[in-house]
Parts: C-alpha cells; sequence; structure tokens
C-alpha cells in the first residue's frame, strides 16, 4: 500500500496505457467480428473454414503473435501499433465465433416476419438480428475483454507498456509491493470493465428484463 | 525473407542452447505441468461433479483465472521462491489446473441424467457409476479442458523465459537482448508450430479414445464449461434466400 501511494502518479500512467492497449483492440475486434460473423453465417464450408481459422490464430501464444508483427506489418520492434493489431486480432479469432453462434440462434419466424414486413437484408440485420443477438454477443464480448486486459500486461516482457512495466520493474528490483499492486491492479481493471459490459448488455435489451420479470411471476 | 535465416542456420539447432534442446526442455516443462495438473484436477473434478458439492467454486476459479496476468503470477512467484524452477512450474501448474478441473466438472455434470439412473437401475454402486458411466462420458469435455491447459502452459512456459526458465521462450528473449530479430522470429515460430502441434495431437487423441457414440456430439475444441454445440440448426429456406 505504502508502495503504491508513494507512486500514484506513475501507476496512473500505466493504468491510462493498459486502457488504450485494451480497450481499443476490444473495440475494433468488435466492430470486425461483427461482418465477419455474418459472413460466416451465410455458408456451411465458410462457417467451417473461418472457426477453424479463428481458432488457429487463438491456438498462437500471445508472445510469439507480439513477435511476428513487426514482420508482418513492417513496423518498428517496439511500435504499440504491434501489440493493438496483435490483440484485435486474438478478440476477432475470439469473436467471430460468438457472432455467428448469436446470429445463428435468432428465430426464424422473427426474422420471417421482419421479411414479410418488408425489412431490407441490411435493415433487418441491423435492427432485428444484431440486437437480438446482443445477449450472446456481450457475453463473448466480456471474455474477450477480460482476456485482453490480461494479455496486455505479456508485452512488458519485450518492452511494451501498461500495467504489466509494474511486473517486469517489481521483478527486477524484487519488489514484492509492485509485483502485488500490478496484479491487484489488473484484476480489478478487469472486473470494472467486465461490469460495464455486463451493464451496458442490459441497458441494449429492455425487453430481456421484462421477459425475466414474466419468468419470475408465472 | 531473411526472417528464417536463423531457423534454416543448422548451427541453430544443435549444442545445449540450441533448438532441439530447448525444445525438450519445453516439451518437459508442458508434461511435467501437465502431468501434475492433471493429478490434481481430474480426480476432484470428478468428485465435485459426481456429488455435486462446490460446482460454484470451480467456474468462478476457472472465470477469474482468465484475469489474472500470466505475468504477474510468474515474477511473484519466481520472486518469492528464487531463482529455481520451482516458482515458474508452480505458475504453470497454478494456470493449468482451472482449465482442466472445469472440463472434468462440466463433463461429468453434463452427463445425461437418465444415463446415471440407467446405471443405478442396473445395480451399479457410487464408484462404479463414476468410472464406468461418468468418466467415458465425460471424456471429450475432460479433454477440452485439457487442450486449453495445454495451450495455456505452452504459451506460458515462453513467457517463462523471462524469469530466467529454459524453453523456447528464451529464444524471444535472448533475441530481444542480442537485438537478434532473426532469433527471435524463430523462436515465435517454433513456439507457435508447438501449440498448434500440440492442439492437433490433442484433437486426434480425442477421436481415438472417445467412445464413438458420443463423437456426433462433440464439443467445440478449447472452449470446456461450454455446453455441446449442435450442428447449425436449420432455418427456413426463405431466410437463406432472402440473405
Amino acid at each position: 500500500m505504502t508502495w503504491f501511494l508513494g507512486n500514484l502518479d506513475v501507476v496512473l500512467r500505466l493504468l491510462r496505457e493498459h486502457l488504450v492497449f485494451s480497450l481499443v483492440p476490444v473495440a475494433l475486434g468488435l466492430l470486425l467480428a461483427i461482418p465477419l460473423g455474418w459472413v460466416a453465417n451465410r455458408t456451411a464450408t465458410l462457417r467451417t473454414v473461418m472457426t477453424n481459422a479463428a481458432g488457429l490464430l487463438y491456438t498462437i501464444p500471445s508472445l510469439a503473435v507480439f513477435v511476428f508483427m513487426p514482420a508482418i506489418l513492417g513496423t518498428q520492434i517496439l511500435d504499440p501499433v504491434n501489440v493493438v493489431v496483435a490483440l484485435t486480432i486474438y478478440t476477432v479469432a475470439l469473436l467471430v465465433r460468438t457472432v455467428s453462434d448469436a446470429l445463428t440462434a435468432v428465430s426464424g419466424n422473427v426474422v420471417d416476419a421482419a421479411n414479410a414486413m418488408g425489412y431490407t437484408p441490411l435493415r433487418r440485420f441491423v435492427g432485428v438480428e444484431l440486437p437480438l443477438a446482443v445477449p450472446v454477443i456481450v457475453a463473448g464480448l466480456r471474455v474477450a475483454a477480460v482476456s485482453t486486459i490480461s494479455l496486455v500486461t505479456v508485452g512488458a516482457v519485450i518492452g511494451f507498456g501498461g500495467l504489466g512495466l509494474m511486473f517486469t520493474e517489481g521483478f527486477n528490483r524484487s519488489n514484492d509491493a509492485q509485483i502485488v499492486t500490478g496484479i491487484v491492479l489488473v484484476l480489478l481493471l478487469a472486473l470494472v470493465v467486465d461490469s460495464a459490459l455486463l451493464l451496458a448488455g442490459k441497458l441494449l435489451t429492455p425487453w430481456e428484463r421484462a421477459r425475466r420479470a414474466v419468468g419470475r411471476t408465472t | 525473407m531473411t526472417y528464417f535465416g536463423w531457423l534454416l542456420d543448422g548451427a541453430n539447432w544443435t549444442g545445449s542452447t540450441g533448438i532441439v534442446a530447448r525444445l525438450a526442455e519445453h516439451l518437459g516443462y508442458t508434461a511435467l505441468t501437465l502431468l501434475i495438473a492433471v493429478v490434481i484436477a481430474v480426480p476432484l473434478g470428478a468428485w465435485i461433479g459426481h456429488t455435486g458439492r462446490g460446482g460454484f467454486l470451480v467456474v468462478g476459479l476457472a472465470n477469474g483465472l482468465r484475469a489474472l496476468p500470466t505475468l504477474g503470477l510468474l515474477v511473484l512467484l519466481a520472486t518469492l521462491t528464487g531463482l529455481s524452477l520451482v516458482g515458474p512450474v508452480l505458475a504453470l501448474i497454478i494456470l493449468a489446473v482451472p482449465a482442466v478441473l472445469a472440463g472434468t466438472y462440466a463433463g461429468i455434470r453434463n452427463v445425461d441424467a437418465s444415463i446415471v439412473d440407467a446405471a443405478t437401475g442396473m445395480g451399479m454402486r457410487g464408484p462404479e457409476v463414476l468410472w464406468k458411466v461418468e468418466l467415458p462420458n465425460a471424456l471429450p469435455l475432460i479433454i477440452g479442458g485439457l487442450r486449453s491447459a495445454t495451450l495455456q502452459v505452452i504459451a506460458t512456459a515462453t513467457i517463462a523465459a523471462y524469469v530466467s526458465l529454459g524453453g523456447l521462450g528464451r529464444f524471444i528473449i535472448d533475441g530481444l537482448g542480442q537485438r537478434d530479430f532473426g532469433m527471435m522470429i524463430g523462436g515465435s515460430i517454433l513456439v507457435a508450430l508447438l501449440a498448434i502441434l500440440a492442439d492437433l495431437l490433442l484433437g486426434g487423441l480425442q477421436k481415438l479414445i472417445v467412445s464413438p457414440g458420443l463423437q456426433a456430439g462433440r464439443p467445440a475444441a478449447g472452449s470446456p464449461g461450454v455446453r455441446r454445440l449442435r450442428a447449425v440448426p436449420s432455418r427456413p429456406a426463405a431466410d437463406r434466400d432472402a440473405a
């Protein structure tokens, strides 16, 4: 605690870095995964190919992915873009399957009803299918966000910023307090972001609340 | 590509710090960790799943672990135990146990109740039900948990090179120290290949030892605890045409 209070300014700076390194990839990943999940849902073959590709990408250890990025992107080894792109790839790999599953789970009757009402495919996707898929997508997004917040720390091993620096510095100075503070902050950050996403998911789907209330009274 | 130069140079493959030796170290840590994790987690998960006691703990543990920064755990244990193998290996075990535990627990819990009833009706006792009915039926999810744990351990063992463990991660850490990007890329390629091969191998093992009757409803790879997903439910033809 004394270490934490004595180094508050440094900690806050690392926390801010960490937030950028984790939230930007999660947001970008979600934006990319929604159209990709839609594409994956078109045919069974596309679905198999894309979920297998996603699974394969997710298999590759994070430290290796961080090292690959400069070679693939042509960036400098310590360019922050590397971390952002690498973690975006992880998020997409995790969410493509979720989005595809979530869209598949939307009832065919609802889709038929929207068609009968004259919805164009795009308007139906944005106005009907996507909102109904929100609960499942949010569940996947929470997993992706929490894993990403934890994964950002790995970048510190090869010199990237964020709370992971508290682990590498703490290790070099044998400073247990600094390491423990870092772990606690990462866990807290994950908890806050997870709760925020849970809340956002509830606010986006007011009809789910009505459904749950009905479930209780009957 | 110049990046492959290091990997293709035969001189980097031999010797006590060569690729072969580092690969053997990496496999050694992984095997040791997984063995200990399985010995701890499978009986515990089976007991919790069989009795139904403490299930919420397993689920909470598996979820909470996702947020735990592996690097933080590694450096903390390495600092506390000194520069020996004990700290990093302990960290690897702590990271491997929850996945296997959750897989075993979910596997046993997800066994169809009517199957367990039938076994009891045939006169099987508790341990017999567990060994002959519940565990074989739970195998797909147990191996699913083992696959997640294996990937986690291979990835974390790479990071553990930072706290002076051997293994393939050494090439990434040492490469960074020596400004040898070819070595870093080479090490990363090897780690990625190792992870992919290990996952394929366990997938093959799953096909080999899981009863054929269970194969159709195999769970999604690397997602223990998730209820078995059936094939894509058919949707009305009209919907597909419109899209």
